[in-house]
């Protein structure tokens, strides 16, 4: 049943609308919290089914970018620069705008970067890492990229967790609201709460707009024909390196930005979010979701998301990804969604004799 | 630094290094018999260690590692039943996400059985505060078992590779699958026997080195990666050269120590090993055509 | 003025010398055939041509610059285009999608024109979906465009390897055994088509097994045997030369 792109943007939209509405019929308006950040991992989840259904790469380092984002901005919007005044470079960021004056928790006046300026830094410093990692390792073979954006991840994981300037085991907190444009805002309280639960999923829709009009074009087709028979692809004057550093700076550029979104909606970041564990847990959605069904990926990010924040995995948070990833691997690598149990019960009954080799 | 300071660092360096290379043989084994890189390698190793401990409640030591790495070995066995044989042409992308997966269930399963708490096996000879003497330096008997496990597992390895009817059919299931099943070797048996074979000496390290390090759940991942950076340094597939690679990143992580804080030590590794992925993947003593990964199927 | 010139190549792999100091020259316009028996190393040299292996030794000239060794998408750009023995169709795109992707050399949005969707973008979109049917159109299979190329039959998955390479509008075509597991009259077909190709004023290198479909479109024949050439000549020469004879046939 294939639903033209404006007939899926609308059911998504109603779906957004009716979960907001339902939560506060039923008296659990705070859902909504869940929910919104629910949406921003889902950013992050995005480019990485992307990553992994057309260009065939896996990145285990998501997390490591989602964690440039958030330490990043939320360093620079709480770093207080006004001991610096005199500072050249301090004054020329105050003249641009870039740095501005904000009320601090003692009813004081600190001078911090705006949380634009701190965003737009940290989507440089991500997207350069981003390249200064593809280069080398996207040249080599599927494992190879795995270990190396899990090294990364651990790295950014354990600086964040042994830097004393990044708050160690605690992260950073503090951090103030970022104001998208005049009137809208990510970050505040209670009564902000359905105002930021439309932006984060509006920002959603956005990211999805802009993937599906790359998927559906030249460059999207290209990255379907390096999945379907990559030297084809070469021979048919697709430059594969190129294209596939592309969708890995996009990933990870996705992912920073959801982590500078998510900081400043939590007024805060720690070191949890850099971790591994979370960067499996976004392998994991994709999986479930079909690798390269951005639809798919962002269904199972929503629920599985807010399940894990729910609490409803328990302590077994890390068990259920781990658990959840083995079993679609196993029988429905294709995602849940895409899944053909005819074909799978069928291979499963009857064994074939033994002596055959795979 | 003194003398006896680099001495100390030297032997940490060393025992931590066998360890990892201990890890890497294990990664080259599976490697080699299926083009597999097993991430749940580092289980294996926390497995022997947890499993020795409750054993030795009830039992002799002698008996609980034998025990554990009896255990681990059918462990190991599951694994590939369960999850990797019955997969017909899988993708890279598959199995790696599958092992992953792996590794973590039996770390979360292990949090379960166990608890979170660290534990140890008692000291094979003598107890925490033994040492022995050697050019000033004061060295813990458990470190002449962990160098002296590896050696005999290397030199097991190597005879068993080397002379005997079963290792050869390995080599040749790892030289070529297909030819190999012509000659009636039954690969897929021999497959479940590379993992099994994995985790034993997975086991037996784990055991051998928990009175000094401890043991716990949590263990596993970082001596993956550890573990695999090694396999890479030494040239992956090439358990020679892991051996090699093994001790020299335990020596210069180690060594790292006494420049950076601790907090660090890990990302020394791990920046060690993007830079083996990035100059030169076929390792240190690897051959080019090796970095390119095998073809699975 | 020789459109592909190879100069002295070779190519080992092991202990084998796949291809050994090899030379030919394709005249722009023309039909050349490339044939010998297997493991002569036919498949090798189109690989090197066309960028996906280097060569040992010697030079590849294309339009007179130097590609031994460059990678086949720079080839691609400058006007070459394959099909592969053993197809390498996208199984999950659908034929005219397949085709477009033959357009990519001849088009230039990228990411961030996909992504906004411009209207240059949607403009190039059209232009290249109309000239992947036209491509099509000419191969015969136009019907097929919406249909999943992985379900296609194994001659109309032929059909769209040979439209993709024609829609990148190429200067040299390199087929590799185009004929592979085609029926004679399929065959026949085939050996038109590539007539009209030439008439199009595209250059050829065509690797067969098929001796009456080489010998019927070819202007000039090389023949491989163990890595060497062993002659380059028009049809008629080279079928009654007595080293290719015995090659095929035995002494």
């Amino acid at each position: 049943m294939r639903l033209s792109r404006a007939a899926q943007v609308g059911l998504f939209a109603a779906a957004v609308v009716a979960a907001q509405l339902l939560s506060s019929a039923a008296g659990k308006a705070f859902f909504l919290t869940q929910l919104t950040m629910s949406a921003y991992y889902t950013l992050a989840v995005l480019g990485l089914s992307l990553l992994m259904g057309y260009a065939g790469q896996i990145s285990l380092g998501q997390a490591g970018f989602f964690a440039i984002g958030g330490y990043t901005s939320a360093l620079l919007t709480t770093l207080d620069l006004s001991p610096q005044r005199g500072h050249p470079l301090v004054a020329a960021l105050v003249r641009l705008h870039l740095a501005v004056p904000r009320p601090d928790l003692y009813g004081g006046e600190v001078l911090s970067v705006s949380p634009w300026a701190a965003c737009v830094a940290a989507v440089l410093l991500g997207a350069a890492v981003a390249v200064s990692l593809g280069v080398p390792v996207l040249r080599l073979r599927g494992h190879y990229l795995a270990m190396a954006t899990l090294a990364f991840g651990t790295i950014v994981s354990s600086v964040a967790v042994g830097t004393q300037a990044l708050g160690a085991a605690d992260g950073l907190s503090g951090v103030p609201p970022f104001v998208l444009f005049p009137g809208l805002r990510v970050g505040g309280g209670a009564a902000d709460r359905v105002q930021n639960y439309y932006l984060a999923w509006g920002l959603v829709a956005l990211a999805m707009l802009l993937l599906l009009n790359l998927i559906h074009s030249r460059t999207g087709r290209a990255l379907g024909a390096i999945h379907g028979a990559e030297d084809a692809a070469r021979a048919m004057g697709v430059d594969t390196g190129a294209l596939k550093l592309g969708t890995f700076v996009l990933a990870a550029v996705t992912a920073t930005v959801a982590g500078v979104l998510l900081t400043h909606y939590n007024a805060g970041i720690g070191p949890s979010e850099a971790g591994v564990m979370k960067s499996v847990r976004y392998v994991a959605i994709v999986a479930v979701g079909g690798m390269g069904s951005l639809w798919g990926t962002l269904s199972a990010s929503a629920v599985l998301n807010f399940l894990s924040l729910r609490g409803y995995f328990g302590a077994y948070d890390d068990a259920v990804f781990g658990g959840i990833l083995v079993l679609v691997m196993l029988f429905f690598p294709d995602g849940i969604l895409a899944a053909d149990v005819r074909a799978l019960v069928a291979r499963l009954a009857p064994r074939r004799a033994p002596g055959g080799e795979a | 630094m003194t003398l006896e300071l680099l001495l100390q660092y030297l032997v940490a360096g060393l025992t931590y290094g066998s360890i990892y290379a201990v890890v890497a043989i294990g990664f080259n084994i599976i490697y080699n018999a299926t083009g597999i890189i097993n991430f749940a390698q580092g289980e294996f190793v926390m497995l022997g260690g947890m499993i020795a401990v409750s054993l030795e409640r009830t039992v002799p030591l002698p008996l609980a590692v034998a025990g554990a790495v009896a255990a681990t070995a059918a462990v190991g066995a599951l694994v590939e039943i369960a999850f990797v044989r019955w997969l017909r042409r899988p993708s890279v992308l598959r199995l790696i996400v599958i092992t992953i997966g792996v590794a973590i269930l039996l770390r979360e399963g292990a949090l379960v059985a166990w608890g979170e708490g660290v534990r140890s096996l008692p000291y094979f000879t003598g107890n925490e505060v033994s040492a022995l003497s050697f050019a000033g330096a004061r060295i813990s008997p458990q470190v002449l078992w962990v160098l002296g496990t590896t050696a005999l597992i290397v030199a097991f390895l190597s005879f068993f590779f080397g002379h005997t009817m079963l290792g050869w059919e390995m080599r040749a299931c790892a030289a070529n699958r297909d030819a190999a099943a012509l000659c009636g070797i039954p690969t897929r048996n021999l497959v479940t026997f590379s993992f099994v074979l994995s985790a034993a000496i997975g086991a037996l390290a784990g055991c051998v080195v928990s009175p000094i390090t401890y043991t716990s759940y949590a263990v596993g991942a970082p001596l993956a990666i550890k573990g695999f950076t090694v396999a890479i340094l030494g040239g992956l597939g090439n358990s020679g050269g892991a051996v090699a690679a093994g001790l020299v990143l335990g020596v210069l992580e180690s060594l790292s120590v006494s420049l950076l804080p601790t907090a660090y030590k890990d990302v020394v590794t791990l920046t060690i090993l993007l830079a083996i992925l990035f100059v030169r993947p076929s390792g240190l003593f690897g051959s080019r055509e090796a970095s390119g990964l095998k073809d699975l199927g | 003025m020789a459109l592909l010139e190879v100069r002295g190549v070779s190519k080992r792999f092991g202990g084998v010398q796949a291809v050994k100091d090899v030379s030919l020259r394709v005249e722009q316009g023309t039909v050349k055939g490339l044939i010998g028996p297997n493991g002569a190393g036919k498949t090798t040299l189109f690989d090197l041509v066309s960028g996906f292996r280097a060569p040992d030794g010697g030079e590849i000239l294309f339009r007179d610059r130097r590609i031994e060794g460059r990678p086949p998408h720079e080839s691609a750009a400058l006007g070459m285009s394959r099909t592969f023995q053993n197809l390498k169709v996208f199984p999950h795109m659908t034929a005219q999608e397949n085709v477009m992707v033959g357009r990519h050399v001849r088009s230039r949005s990228g990411f961030v024109a996909g992504m906004l969707h411009t209207p240059r973008s949607r403009r190039e979109e059209r232009a290249i979906a109309a000239a992947a049917l036209e491509a099509m159109d000419f191969v015969g299979i136009a019907g097929l465009a919406s249909v999943p190329a992985g379900s296609l039959s194994y001659g109309q998955q032929r059909g769209v390897e040979l439209a993709r390479a024609l829609a990148a509008e190429p200067a040299l075509l390199l087929l590799d055994e185009p004929a592979a597991g085609l029926n004679m009259r399929e065959t026949a077909d085939l050996a038109r088509l590539i007539g009209r190709i030439r008439e199009r004023g595209v250059t050829v290198l065509v690797v067969e097994h098929d001796m009456s479909l080489v010998m019927g479109v070819s202007d000039e024949v090389a023949v491989l045997c163990f890595g060497e050439k062993i002659a380059d000549a028009p049809p008629r020469a080279v079928q009654e030369n007595p080293d290719v004879v015995r090659v095929y046939l035995g002494e």
